[in-house]
């Protein structure tokens, strides 16, 4: 791939956004243009992937500026694993959305373009300042993309889960900008590869770095600050919430490793912070899940206990750590969608995603259910799926490194992860619908409306065409447990560009 | 100086607006938020030179840095979008205030919902009217269940 082309990434959904802006409620065409971009989105970062795959780095300044001037777009492997990932997970939650109907809503494929652009941008840039713009040009359609729904179909709590999501992200997002201004102010430039290794010999900038790395913390949702994340996600539509939950703060942990690894090279004096920070992060974010009863804000937690799982990576800083890491965010990305897509798919059929209100789909969603139980494996760490082998490189990285606590944490947590899960398997799909067992006296609404689920034995099943997004992604974590050693190494590379990380700055700077 | 005790002002005006419960009272926390950050991005440029970086052979010792002036032109940009974004959010739905508990308020909504729709189709955003009666015949009810247990 030539270098010259990685701007496009950005360029190409950005023009594709604007051609379906045009689009009039109703017109299919959108739809269409939607699905054409990101397949060719998705062969683009295959492409960048086999480039890449051996440690290359490209490289392009925009408008053909000599380094340090220009506008910086890098590939490298890790880019690039990122971006197929990211690609395939938002071709596959669009596939959902454009089912479910949401899809159809005027403003969907333009959204969903626009995010796609910010996404790459942002996966791709060399620059602090231009991440900043292209994570603000990520959020942006996402806050259309919360309360998006069909005309009367709106709900008040995707509304109120909206302001505190938007409100959260834009101070985050001032914070970061204020970061960024003192990196200029103490390092006198914003691009990365200038920037290598300067807060190993500055105080100031590392401080003046630090205030990014923790706004990019605050993004990836890591606990004290992990409460928007469970109380926004579960309030708009599934589809969404799928297609965030893969994107959203999987760019600001990208942009933490990247950042570390790049300005820090890695410094070992301040890695305990991450590790006592991201353990904490593993073990409250899954107790969060424990009071919570429905399934959406359920895996809402398991997420923010899954970033810490993935920063704990970065906070070994040592090969095996990184690639451990690495393995362990793109397994994450995959399967956490493909849960969201399995529950959502249930919740937009019945309406209802409290666990006392949903019971016997095992029987009536075969394939649904084999979909769920694969990727909650997967997600607890048990073998032969990809969460296995994520959580036993991270956790021997992880004493390899001397951090007994943190792989004793990680364990624990695993085990913790697997019962919440159950509790949603055991309580959705397994158990049956039992005739009348509830008493009309028992209780105001909740016994009410179990009624008239039940008595709703005409609401149409998933089946397959509706299932079929989130086997696929149970399919790929089946695959990659089974076949790990393909990922392992490219993640591996991808851990050896950011231990050494020469090739990359010699690129940018040309 | 001048420009550090602006900076302080304008975060203190912030965070006091911000910590209101009134959504309005947040926005405007947020726009004085990002004028702070605007100035703080402004003077890493460094405040002594001020001359236009204009015209032909400009001294580099006299003219201002104009790489933080665009920064700040790229961030009020995206700033005032979002501002004019959450304007909306705040006259979506219902009353400019953020519900003291979210949790409540989700669980009225439906409850309401199915006393006026039997289908169980949710109240719409953008009618603060009806999702105001909705809050209240949410309020009555659960009123009206205590006292039937009472």
């Amino acid at each position: 791939m030539s270098p010259t082309l990685l701007p496009l990434l950005v360029g190409l959904p950005l023009a594709a956004a604007g051609l379906t802006a045009l689009g009039r409620r109703g017109a299919r065409w959108p739809s269409v243009v939607l699905m054409a971009t990101l397949s060719l989105n998705l062969a683009a970062a295959l492409w960048l992937l086999t480039t890449t795959r051996s440690g290359d780095v490209l490289a392009h300044g925009v408008g053909g500026w000599p380094g340090g001037i220009s506008i910086p777009f890098v590939g490298d492997t890790l880019s690039a694993l990122m971006l197929l990932v990211t690609c395939l997970l938002t071709l596959v939650c669009s596939a959902f959305a454009l089912n479910t109907g949401l899809g159809a809503v005027r403003l969907f494929a333009p959204l969903v373009l626009t995010l796609t652009a910010g996404v790459n941008g942002a996966l791709l840039t060399a620059d602090i300042f231009n991440l900043f713009v292209f994570i603000e040009v990520m959020l942006l359609p996402s806050y259309g993309l919360l309360i998006l729904a069909r005309r009367g179909e709106g709900t008040l709590g995707s509304v109120l889960g909206s302001r505190l999501y938007v409100t959260f992200n834009l101070f985050v997002s001032t914070v970061f900008l204020a970061g960024v201004a003192f990196v200029y102010g103490t390092a006198g430039t914003v691009n990365l590869a200038e920037l290598a290794g300067a807060a190993r010999s500055s105080p100031l900038v590392a401080a003046a770095t630090a205030v990014c790395l923790f706004a990019l913390g605050m993004k990836a949702a890591v606990v004290p600050t992990h409460g928007w994340l469970a109380r926004a996600y579960p309030s708009t539509s599934p589809a969404v919430t799928a297609l965030f939950s893969g994107l959203h703060t999987k760019v600001a942990i990208y942009a933490i490793y990247r950042v570390y690894a790049v300005v820090f090279e890695g410094d070992q004096r301040y890695l305990w912070i991450g590790v006592v920070v991201f353990s904490a992060t593993m073990a409250i974010g899954v107790l969060g899940a424990v009071g919570e009863d429905t399934m959406r804000s359920i895996l809402a937690f398991h997420m923010v206990s899954q970033i810490g799982y993935i920063l704990l990576g970065v906070a070994l800083f040592t090969p095996a750590g990184l690639a451990a890491g690495i393995f362990y965010l793109l397994h994450h990305m995959i399967v956490k969608a493909s849960l969201f897509l399995s529950t959502g798919a249930i919740e937009v059929r019945t309406g209802e995603g409290r666990l006392d209100r949903l019971k016997g789909f095992a029987r009536r969603e075969p394939l649904l259910a084999a979909a769920f139980l694969m990727a909650a494996l997967s997600l607890a760490g048990l073998p032969p799926f990809s969460g296995f082998v994520a959580k036993l490189t991270l956790i021997l990285a992880a004493l390899d490194a001397g951090q007994v606590v943190a792989a004793v944490v990680a364990i624990v947590v695993s085990l913790v992860t697997l019962l919440s899960m159950l509790k949603i398997w055991n309580a959705v799909f397994v158990s049956r619908e039992e005739p009348d067992a509830d008493p009309a006296g028992s209780g105001g609404s909740g016994g009410g409306v179990a009624v008239s689920l039940r008595e709703r034995t005409d609401v149409p099943r998933v089946g397959v065409l509706g299932s079929l997004p989130a086997l696929v992604l149970a399919g790929i974590t089946l695959s990659l447990g089974l076949g790990a050693e393909l990922l392992l190494s490219l993640a591996s590379t991808a851990a050896a560009g950011l231990i050494d990380t020469a090739p990359y700055v010699q690129a940018v700077l040309g | 100086m001048m420009l550090a005790l602006s900076v302080g002002a304008l975060v203190a005006g912030a965070a006091y607006l911000m910590l209101d419960r009134t959504f309005l009272r947040v926005i405007i926390g947020f726009v004085l938020f990002g004028h702070a950050v605007n100035l703080l991005l402004f003077s890493s440029g460094g405040i002594l030179r001020r001359t236009e970086p204009l015209g032909s052979g400009p001294d580099p010792a006299v003219t201002a840095d104009a790489l933080p002036q665009a920064f700040v032109l790229t961030a009020i940009v995206i700033a005032f979008a979002i501002t004019v974004y959450m304007l909306v959010l705040a006259v979506t739905g219902r009353a400019d205030e953020d519900a003291p508990a979210a949790g409540s308020d989700e669980d009225a909504a439906p409850d309401a919902a199915d006393e006026d729709a039997p289908s169980g189709t949710d109240d719409r955003a953008g009618m603060d009217d009806r999702a105001g009666t909705d809050d209240r015949s949410g309020a009555a009810r659960r009123t009206t269940d205590e006292e039937s247990r009472a």
